[in-house]
């Protein structure tokens, strides 16, 4: 945009993105080189506004970056007490031995978003510069080498004109910049293109989770206590699965995770899990409760076969955007920060050699450290369950985990993107779905009303179609508009079917970034829509 | 001349409050908070003020908790040149609110206070009227619009139905409404000089202010839902019930 | 106990809001009325027909005129003494003139009250009534802003109070001069004040279609508004916009016609005294906040309500 008008500032390290590996590599880099300049931008209107997570966390990360936390405050304070692990038929369930990789002794139950608020005033303590409110919008490249990255114009009316408020964008220039915008983040997608990070790996595969936070009457809470389902409500080649953990002061956190591999056109993440709350097996948990809040994102579920290269001129990727998460876990919080800090220390030792373009040792690091182990171990599950199914999956991996320690000596590959594997309207059975009850089940608006999600209207729309014809032929014809049933949020839209045509309620979106990954044709670019929007969630979720 | 710009620290009107499950208030704690959206109002008009060459230097001050900084760090951003952090444990209410400002303007000898008509969280719209009292001067409230000559200030009121223009003799207090004017953008830019500019914290205890509060709240309820009513069967019944069971046409 | 109300009134008429006030008032013990102005007597005759007034109190001079509150305040400190509560409708006269009168008392004041549970204790609407909060003044004087909507006005016939003229202070403070009024003659009131409000949805299917709205809202004093859905399809500009993100109203009568009833909306108008609904499709949310709810096509609709009206005016 106008590149003239901007203001730029200078600074040694900029990190963009305030969720766990933002944080942890901001902090990290100030206990190595306290003289280093470190900014670190978040879209959110706070930090933790747009953090979602389950989340039952491992500390090994936490431990080696703040080692005395607990004297800190920091807001762990729901330690897991039992696991539970169920297979769910409609009306049924039975309980299956907890796999290994999911004992959850000695981790904690969180807010993610209020640890992230925690980390983001230990930073500040350390001095890093933190400005949420501000999407970096664009990168910045010079010779070769990004160069940090700039804000958006704010102010910019929905014709792309500059309204009376216009305030253009500022650029921040640094000798690094570190992209942890989480999954499917918005510059790492470009950044991937530009420098053709992805070769020779396998695709992303992703996942979509929508969380509730409920308050439940205090007879019936059980802190620590952490449900998994898998089953019912998804047919068997569907992965996903519900989680629901009771932690702080009678908080529930209840959700739903499904893998964005799934192939019927029909299928509504959303309603697929507001309809498994009428199972007994999470009914009794909440009902009589209250719903607080609502939001969802989605996840990396790829593993080690899908991380990128994780290095560039001038950069690097850390956290979920990089793919950091261990799937069969579901925790990619501890591998997040674990990437961050070994960034911060790749960053710190080539800011002290002579500022090379690339970072390189990262990858070195990275390989050297825990969290390959970890991930390595981890990486024949995903794509078991996408080629046996979900029992088949569960068996393969007890096998792989238990039986093999993970060291089988092959490894199972993602053939397929996400968005390549759906079918079309014609060939897939339509699922009825029950109408929501208003107390226990809910319909969407009603639902986006808790994530606080707003969106100044007078901006460009943040989702554009690349090809908006594209959108009759494909998304309509041949799959009856997937985006107005996988969007969690009621974005897409179409009035009236006998004259079809796709309303965008951009302001509703709660960035979760499923359409980048899931139409049809990768038409939908999400770009990082005016700073401070977006949902507001609270602390809790 | 001076202006002094009150600004307070609110959940931000993007988020649906919630009542606490004790029914002892709304949960504000790990809820995003904001500067109440008048207070904008009020400073952008000081802004444009002091742009206009009317205001000299721009005070903003903000009385509660030590995070009511970040709200006066925005006013700042937003053109404001130094602020004032009165500490004060619980949010003291309008009367005792209004007490702390008389001292501040006694301290600093403003000609004009701006501030926002009410705040969006005790939703009380006292604060200027008391503060005018306390200090004995004028008061031109719920202003949609501000103009400056000489030692008076005319301002547009928003009345029911209409509009009222009043003249007001400085030194003087203006509340602002919704419609004066659409504050700025913090840019980051000015975010980032807004860290550099004198911010001075004193304790409210400090300035020997009564600031016990009058009034104790018993009990914070959601509003009871509302029902579905009935179904009429036609136009002609449906006006007959507005006129003789509702009594609203 | 006594209590001294503010009635405010335009046009030689002393105003609705300020019968809730009396209503009120009368809950808490023996009401007194207060007309100032300049010129008043006749409004002070009509105030003594209120029922539930038995004295008014009247403050006719040239300082009082366009209810400047800096005189008025000083009016209503010299005269409080003889009262344990001071009431006015929350209206803007009200709300201008009670909050300052607090500060000369050292009183914390409560704002639109909208139920009185005991002579100190309060509810009133926080957070733009997200929350109803109770609380209990701890003050000797209560002061008290009044919610019009909240209090059946008392009836304006029947009454006989007393008319006396109150003693006026020596000193009347006037730091603020009144230069000119602009009432809005009414072409269509402002959305957010509006006390009735006639609002379309998607179901309105165009922005012509609008114009079928227009003469139901002139027979009703109304002002339009619109659903999200409705401004976003371009039917309608942005500033007709009631909802969450638009604007919030709460007016005595709320018609929604082909508006579906998304949350957001509500949130926008569910504050409204009373709502009516008209959908062609049963199961809109809209019907369970319905006072009112007729099912029907509003293209036949409209026209009926418009020919009904009409003979009703
Ligand atoms: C439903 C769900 C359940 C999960 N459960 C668990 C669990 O139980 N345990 C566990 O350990 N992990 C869990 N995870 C995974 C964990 O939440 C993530 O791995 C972790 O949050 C990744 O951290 P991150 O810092 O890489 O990215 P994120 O946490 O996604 O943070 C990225 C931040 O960057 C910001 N951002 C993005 N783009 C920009 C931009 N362009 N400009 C400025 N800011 C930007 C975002 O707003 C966000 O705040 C779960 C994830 C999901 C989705
Ligand atoms: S529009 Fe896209 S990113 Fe936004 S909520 Fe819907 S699916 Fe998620």
């Amino acid at each position: 945009m106008s590149g003239t008008a901007r203001e730029a500032m200078e600074f040694d390290v900029v990190v963009v993105g305030g969720g766990p590996s933002g944080l942890a590599a901001a902090i990290r880099l100030k206990q190595l080189a306290p003289e280093a300049s470190v900014c670190l931008l978040e879209k959110g209107g706070e930090i933790g506004a747009h953090i979602l997570s389950g989340a039952v966390i491992e500390t090994r990360a936490l431990d080696e970056l703040i080692p005395d936390w607990k004297e800190k405050g920091a807001p762990l304070r729901t330690p897991a007490t039992e696991d539970r692990m169920l297979f769910l038929w409609k009306k049924r369930s039975v309980s299956l031995p907890t796999p290994p990789q999911m004992h959850n002794t000695g981790n904690y139950i969180v807010s993610l978003g209020e640890v992230c608020r925690w980390l983001a005033a230990q930073a500040e303590e350390l001095g890093v510069e933190i400005y949420p409110g501000f999407a970096a919008a664009e990168l910045l490249e010079e010779d070769g080498r990004v160069v940090g990255v700039a804000t958006g114009d704010m102010g910019i009316g929905r014709n792309g004109e500059p309204g009376p408020n216009h305030a253009p964008g500022m650029e921040l220039r640094a000798s690094y910049t570190l992209f942890a915008e989480g999954c499917r983040g918005s510059l790492a997608k470009q950044l991937m293109q530009r420098f053709g990070l992805r070769e020779g790996v396998d695709p992303q595969t992703y996942g979509l989770g929508i969380k509730e936070l409920w308050e439940i009457p205090k007879e019936r809470h059980r802190p620590g206590l952490i449900q998994h389902t898998m089953g019912w409500p998804l047919d068997k080649h569907t992965y996903g699965g519900s989680w629901l953990y009771h932690f702080g002061d009678n908080l529930v956190s209840y959700g739903f995770v499904v893998g964005l591999d799934y192939r019927n056109t029909w299928l509504s993440p959303f309603d697929e899990m507001q309809r498994l709350k009428n199972h007994p097996a999470v009914r009794r948990h909440l009902e009589g409760g209250k719903r607080l809040s609502y939001g969802a994102r989605a996840l990396s579920e790829g593993g080690l076969q899908s991380v990128p290269r994780l290095s560039f001129p001038g950069g690097l990727l850390i956290g979920d955007t990089a793919g950091f998460l261990n799937v069969p876990k579901i925790k990619g919080t501890h591998t997040a920060m674990k990437s961050g800090m070994l960034a911060a220390e790749a960053v710190a030792e080539a800011l002290e050699k002579g500022r090379p373009a690339e970072p390189r040792s990262f990858t070195r690091r990275v390989r050297r450290s825990w969290l390959w182990d970890e991930l390595r171990r981890a990486r024949n599950v995903r794509p078991a369950f996408a080629r046996y199914g979900q029992l088949g999956g569960f068996i393969y991996s007890a096998v792989d985990t238990v039986l093999l320690r993970g060291r089988a000596p092959w490894t199972l590959h993602h053939p397929h993107t996400d968005h390549a594997v759906l079918e079309p309207a014609d060939a897939a059975a339509p699922i009825a779905y029950p109408k929501p009850d208003g107390k226990l089940t809910f319909d969407k608006l009603s639902s986006v009303f808790l994530s606080n999600t707003n969106h100044e209207e007078d901006q460009p729309v943040h989702l554009r179609l690349r090809d908006p014809g594209r959108w009759r032929t494909v998304n309509w014809d041949r799959f009856r508009s997937p985006e107005s049933r996988y969007c969690p949020a009621g974005v897409y839209e179409v009035p009236d079917p006998d004259a079809p045509e796709l309303r965008i309620n951009a302001q509703n979106c709660v960035h979760c970034k499923t359409c980048d990954i899931k139409d049809p044709t990768e038409n939908i670019d999400w770009s990082a829509p005016e700073g401070g929007g977006g949902p507001n969630y609270p602390v809790g979720m | 001349m001076k202006l002094l710009v009150p600004v307070k620290r609110v959940i931000d009107y993007n988020v649906k409050p919630r009542v606490k499950a004790d029914n002892s208030g709304v949960e504000t704690a790990g809820v995003k908070m904001s500067m109440n959206p008048f207070d904008e109002i009020a400073v952008e008009e000081a802004v444009r003020l002091k742009e206009k060459g009317v205001a000299t230097e721009i005070v903003v001050v903000s009385v509660g908790a030590a995070q009511a900084a970040d709200t006066l760090r925005t006013a700042m951003a937003m053109g404001a040149d130094r602020a004032i952090l009165v500490q004060a444990e619980e949010a003291p209410e309008p009367l005792a609110v209004a007490k702390i400002l008389r001292a501040l303007v006694e301290r600093e000898q403003p000609r004009l206070v701006l501030m926002g008509k009410q705040a969006i969280d005790d939703d009380m719209n006292a604060t200027g009227q008391m503060l005018a009292g306390l200090l004995g001067w004028g008061q031109g409230t719920f202003a949609s619009k501000i103009e400056a000559g000489g030692d008076a200030l005319s301002v547009t009121r928003e009345v029911d139905g209409g509009l009222e223009t009043i003249s007001l003799v400085l030194p003087a207090i203006v509340t602002v409404d919704l419609r004066l004017n659409e504050p700025r953008y913090a840019s980051l830019p000015n975010i980032m000089k807004a860290r550099k500019k004198p911010l001075e914290t004193i304790a409210a205890a400090g300035l020997g202010v009564d600031v016990a509060p009058r009034l104790q709240t018993l009990r914070v309820v959601e509003p009871p839902e509302r029902k579905a009513g009935i179904r009429v069967g036609s136009v002609a019944e449906l006006v007959n019930k507005l006129r003789d069971e509702a009594r609203v046409i | 106990m006594t209590v001294l109300v503010l009635l405010d009134h335009a046009d030689g008429a002393v105003s609705q809001a300020s019968r809730s006030a009396v209503a009120a008032a009368g809950r808490l013990g023996e009401v007194h009325g207060l007309v100032a102005g300049d010129g008043v007597a006749a409004v002070a005759e009509a105030a003594a027909r209120i029922q539930g007034l038995s004295r008014v109190l009247v403050a006719d001079a040239e300082a009082f005129a366009h209810s400047l509150p800096e005189p008025l305040a000083a009016l209503l400190q010299s005269l409080s003494g003889a009262y344990d509560h001071v009431l006015a409708p929350a209206t803007a006269t009200g709300k201008n003139v009670l909050p300052r009168l607090a500060a000369l008392l050292d009183v914390q004041p409560v704002s639109e009250v909208v139920a009185i549970e005991g002579p100190d204790t309060f509810v009133r609407p926080i957070y733009a009534g997200s929350a109803l909060a109770t609380v209990r003044s701890g003050d000797a004087k209560k002061l008290l802003t009044i919610r019009a909507a909240a209090f059946d006005p008392a009836p304006a016939e029947g009454g006989t109070a007393t008319v006396e003229a109150a003693t006026l202070p020596a000193d009347l403070p006037a730091p603020a001069r009144f230069v000119s009024a602009e009432l809005s003659r009414s072409e269509r009131p402002d959305l957010s004040s509006a006390r009735v409000v006639v609002s379309g949805g998607r179901g309105m299917g165009s922005g012509e279609n609008f114009s079928l709205l227009a003469p139901i809202a002139d027979s009703l004093g109304a002002a339009i508004g619109a659903s999200r859905a409705a401004v976003d399809a371009g039917y309608v500009p942005n500033d007709y916009q009631v909802g969450q993100t638009g604007k919030i109203v709460a007016p005595e009568l709320y018609l929604a016609v082909g508006i579906s009833g998304a949350i957001q909306h509500l949130a926008g108008m569910k504050d409204s005294k009373i709502i009516v609904a008209v959908n062609k499709d049963a199961e809109a949310p809209i019907f369970a906040v319905a006072d009112y709810g007729l099912v029907g096509d509003l293209f036949t609709v409209l026209p009926e309500l418009q020919a009904e009206l009409n003979k009703t005016a």
